[in-house]
C-alpha cells in the first residue's frame, strides 16, 4: 500500500552544516496492516512521515501510495491519506464540531456525508459530551481525539500517525489504541511512528526500526524475537551502579560460556542487559559474581523483547539511544523546516 | 468508544464522483472564510479597534486645525472635511496590511499544515480566504468611518460617488492584502512580521496626501507622497467628496505631471495585479 524507496533528506542547521535526516530510507507497508515505525527521537520517523504527507519533498528517491506517486500526483495521495500530527494543530476558537466541518469541506464531502461521519465519529470517540465546546478548553487526550477524529473523517484508506500517543493518559491512550486496532480490522492501513516500545509491541503486525535515516531492521514483531533466539538477562550488581563498575562487571562476565553478549545499560542506573545460550549460565554467573565479590540487587531472565530486537539491531538499548540524540539535534532548525 | 468502524467500505470521496474544480474551490474558500469570520464573531477586539482608531484620528485630528485661516486648503475645505478621505483610505490600509498575521499564526501553530496535507483543489483558496475576509472586514470598517464623517458633517459623497470610493478602496485592499500575504510566506515569524507593519503603517501615511496637501509639503516630501500608493487612493476618494466624479477630472497636480481619478484607479489596478504576480513565487514554494 505505502512504499518508500531509498529517500533522501538534508535539513540545513542554523550554522548552515546540512544534516542528515533520511538516509536511503526505504520501507513497504502492506495493505490492511497496522505498521509501526520505531525509532529514538530523532531517528527521522517525523521526516519520514512528512514526506510520505506531501508536506516535504524528499532530495531523491520515490514515494507511492496504492500505486500513486506523491511527487508526480500529490492530490491523489492526499485523497487517500489521513495524517494525524505530532503537535495538535487545532483552532482554539472554533468548536470541536466546525473544526471537523471545516474539515469536512476541505476533503470536498457534501454535508449529507460529513454530518454522517461526524456523528459516526463523535459516538466513536466518546466526544459527544463535549464536541460543541470550543478547542481552547480541551485536555491534551479531547485534543488528540479530535485531531484523529478529524484525520479520519474522509474515510481514509491509510492512517498516518506521528507519535499519536505522547504526553497521553493512560486512559485516552487505551482509547486510540482501540480505535486503531478497529481500523485495522476494518482494512483501513495505519501507519504509525513511536519512540514507545510497548506502544510498537501491542499495536503493530509489521514494524521498521529507523536510526539515523534508515531502516536497520523490519519485520513482524514475533518472528523478529523468535529470529534473536536466547534468553535476556537484566543484571544489576547495586541498585545505583557507576560506569566503571559496570565495565568492571561486563569484563568480567563476557567470556563466560554461555553468554553472548553483555551491554552496559546506562539509562537504566547502568544495568547489564546480557544474552545468555541457556537457563543454566544464570547459576555460573552467579557463582562468578560470588567469586569476584560482587553483590546482586536483581537479576530479571525473560525471552527476547523488542527492546532485544532494538538492541541486536543498533547494539544500544532504545533509552540509550534517546539520550545520546537529546544534546544532538537543533529543534529551531526543526521547526522552521516544519513552517 | 465501540459502535461502526470506519473502513474502505466507505470510498474516499472524489474517488468515485468528480465535482467541478469551480464548486470545489468554493467549497473549500467558503469554508476558510468562515473560519475567519468565526474567529473575528468571537474575537472582535480587531473589529472595535479597526473602527475606534480612525474615528479617533478623525475626531482629534479634524479638531486640531479647526480654527485655521479660512482658505488655507485648496478649494477653501475645512480641515475635517480634507482629512475625511485620508482617514478612509488608512483604515482600510491597516486592515489590509494585517492580512497577513492569521495566516503566519497558522504557519507558527501548524493550521496550515491541516490544510495542506488535505486535497484542496488549489491551495490559492488559502490565499483567496484571506482575500475575502480582508475586503469584507475593511469595507465595512469604511463605511462605519465614512458614516462618522457624515455625522461630523465632513459630507458624504452620494450613490455614484459611494460607488468611486468602494472601487478605490477595493483596489488598495488587493494590492496591501497581497503584500502582507506575501510577507507572511517569506518572513521567518509573526515577531517580524509585526516589526515590518509598524514601520510600514505610519511613515506611509505621513509620506501621503492623508494629512495635508502637496502644497504644504517640501519638495522631497512631495514627491515621495506623489509616489505613495495610498495618495493615489487618498485623491480619488477626496475628489469623490467634492463632487467631482470624472475620471478624467485632474485629482493631483503631481511635481511629475498631472494626475486624472481615471490614471489614479489604473495604477492601483496595476499595483495590485503586480503584487499578486511577484508573490505568487512564495506562494508556490509554501503553497504547491
Amino acid at each position: 500500500m505505502i512504499e518508500l524507496h531509498q529517500l533522501n533528506k538534508r535539513y540545513t542547521a542554523a550554522k548552515g552544516v546540512p544534516v542528515p535526516a533520511l538516509n536511503d530510507l526505504s520501507l513497504q507497508v502492506p495493505a490492511g496492516s497496522l505498521y509501526g515505525l520505531l525509532g529514538p527521537n530523532g531517528a527521522g520517523k517525523t521526516t519520514a512521515l512528512r514526506i510520505l504527507c506531501t508536506l516535504l519533498a524528499p532530495d531523491s528517491g520515490t514515494v507511492r501510495v496504492a500505486g500513486i506517486d506523491a511527487l508526480t500526483d500529490p492530490r491523489g495521495v492526499r485523497r487517500l491519506l489521513g495524517y494525524v500530527a505530532q503537535e495538535v494543530a487545532i483552532d482554539k476558537i472554533l468548536t470541536g464540531r466546525e473544526l471537523l466541518q471545516l474539515q469536512g469541506d476541505l476533503y470536498h464531502l457534501s454535508a449529507r456525508q460529513r454530518d454522517r461521519r461526524m456523528a459516526e465519529l463523535i459516538e466513536l470517540m466518546g466526544m459527544g459530551d463535549w464536541i460543541d465546546r470550543r478547542c481552547g478548553g480541551y485536555s491534551g487526550g479531547m485534543r488528540r481525539r479530535l485531531d484523529l477524529a478529524a484525520g479520519l473523517l474522509h474515510s481514509p484508506q491509510v492512517l498516518v500517525l506521528d507519535e499519536p500517543t505522547v504526553g497521553l493518559d493512560i486512559e485516552s491512550r487505551a482509547a486510540i489504541w482501540q480505535v486503531l486496532r478497529q481500523l485495522r480490522d476494518g482494512g483501513t492501513t495505519v501507519l504509525l511512528s513511536s519512540h514507545y516500545l510497548e506502544e510498537v509491541d501491542a499495536l503493530a503486525d509489521h514494524l521498521a526500526i529507523i536510526e539515523s535515516g534508515s531502516v536497520i531492521a523490519e519485520g513482524v514483531p514475533s518472528s523478529l524475537k523468535a529470529a534473536l533466539g536466547g534468553d535476556r538477562l537484566t543484571l544489576r550488581v547495586r541498585e545505583f551502579s557507576d560506569a566503571s563498575e559496570a565495565a568492571t562487571v561486563q569484563a568480567l562476565l563476557r567470556d563466560c560460556p554461555g553468554v553472548r553478549q553483555v551491554v552496559v545499560n546506562q539509562a537504566q542506573g547502568y544495568s547489564l542487559n546480557l544474552v545468555i545460550e541457556h537457563d543454566g549460565v544464570v547459576e555460573q554467573l552467579r557463582q562468578q559474581l560470588a567469586t569476584a565479590d560482587l553483590p546482586v540487587f536483581a537479576l530479571a531472565q525473560s525471552r527476547p523483547s523488542l527492546d532485544d530486537v532494538y538492541l541486536q539491531a543498533t547494539g544500544r538499548t532504545l533509552m540509550d539511544a534517546e539520550l545520546a540524540v537529546a544534546g544532538s539535534r537543533d529543534p529551531k532548525a526543526e521547526r522552521k523546516a516544519s513552517m | 468508544m465501540t459502535s461502526a468502524t470506519p473502513t474502505i467500505a466507505n470510498p474516499s470521496p472524489g474517488a468515485t464522483d468528480q465535482p467541478s474544480a469551480l464548486a470545489e474551490i468554493s467549497q473549500e474558500t467558503l469554508a476558510l472564510t468562515k473560519r475567519l469570520f468565526l474567529q473575528l464573531q468571537r474575537r472582535p477586539s480587531t473589529l472595535v479597534a479597526g473602527v475606534l482608531q480612525p474615528l479617533i484620528w478623525l475626531v482629534l485630528f479634524g479638531a486640531l486645525f479647526a480654527k485655521a485661516p479660512a482658505g488655507l486648503l485648496p478649494g477653501g475645505i475645512s480641515y475635517g472635511r480634507f482629512l475625511g478621505a485620508g482617514v478612509i483610505v488608512f483604515t482600510a490600509f491597516s486592515a489590509a496590511l494585517n492580512a497577513g498575521l492569521p495566516v503566519m499564526f497558522d504557519r507558527e501553530f501548524g493550521f496550515l499544515n491541516r490544510l495542506l496535507v488535505a486535497p484542496l483543489r488549489s491551495r490559492s483558496s488559502i490565499v483567496l480566504a484571506s482575500v475575502l475576509y480582508i475586503t469584507s472586514l475593511s469595507l465595512v470598517q469604511s463605511l462605519a468611518i465614512m458614516a462618522t464623517a457624515a455625522l461630523l458633517g465632513y459630507g458624504w459623497p452620494g450613490g455614484v460617488g459611494l460607488l468611486l470610493v468602494l472601487t478605490t478602496l477595493l483596489l488598495l485592499v488587493f494590492a496591501v492584502t497581497a503584500l502582507s500575504l506575501g510577507l507572511a510566506f517569506a518572513l521567518p515569524g509573526h515577531i517580524e512580521l509585526i516589526a515590518v507593519i509598524f514601520v510600514a503603517n505610519l511613515p506611509l501615511l505621513f509620506a501621503s496626501t492623508a494629512l495635508a496637501p502637496l502644497s504644504f509639503m517640501p519638495n522631497w516630501l512631495g514627491w515621495l507622497a506623489s509616489l505613495n500608493p495610498l495618495t493615489f487612493a487618498i485623491e480619488p476618494i477626496r475628489a469623490a467628496y467634492a463632487g467631482q466624479f470624472s475620471l478624467t477630472a485632474v485629482v493631483l497636480e503631481a511635481p511629475y505631471g498631472d494626475l486624472t481619478a481615471g490614471t489614479c484607479l489604473m495604477v492601483l489596478a496595476g499595483l495590485a495585479a503586480g503584487l499578486f504576480l511577484l508573490i505568487r513565487p512564495l506562494l508556490d514554494r509554501k503553497l504547491t
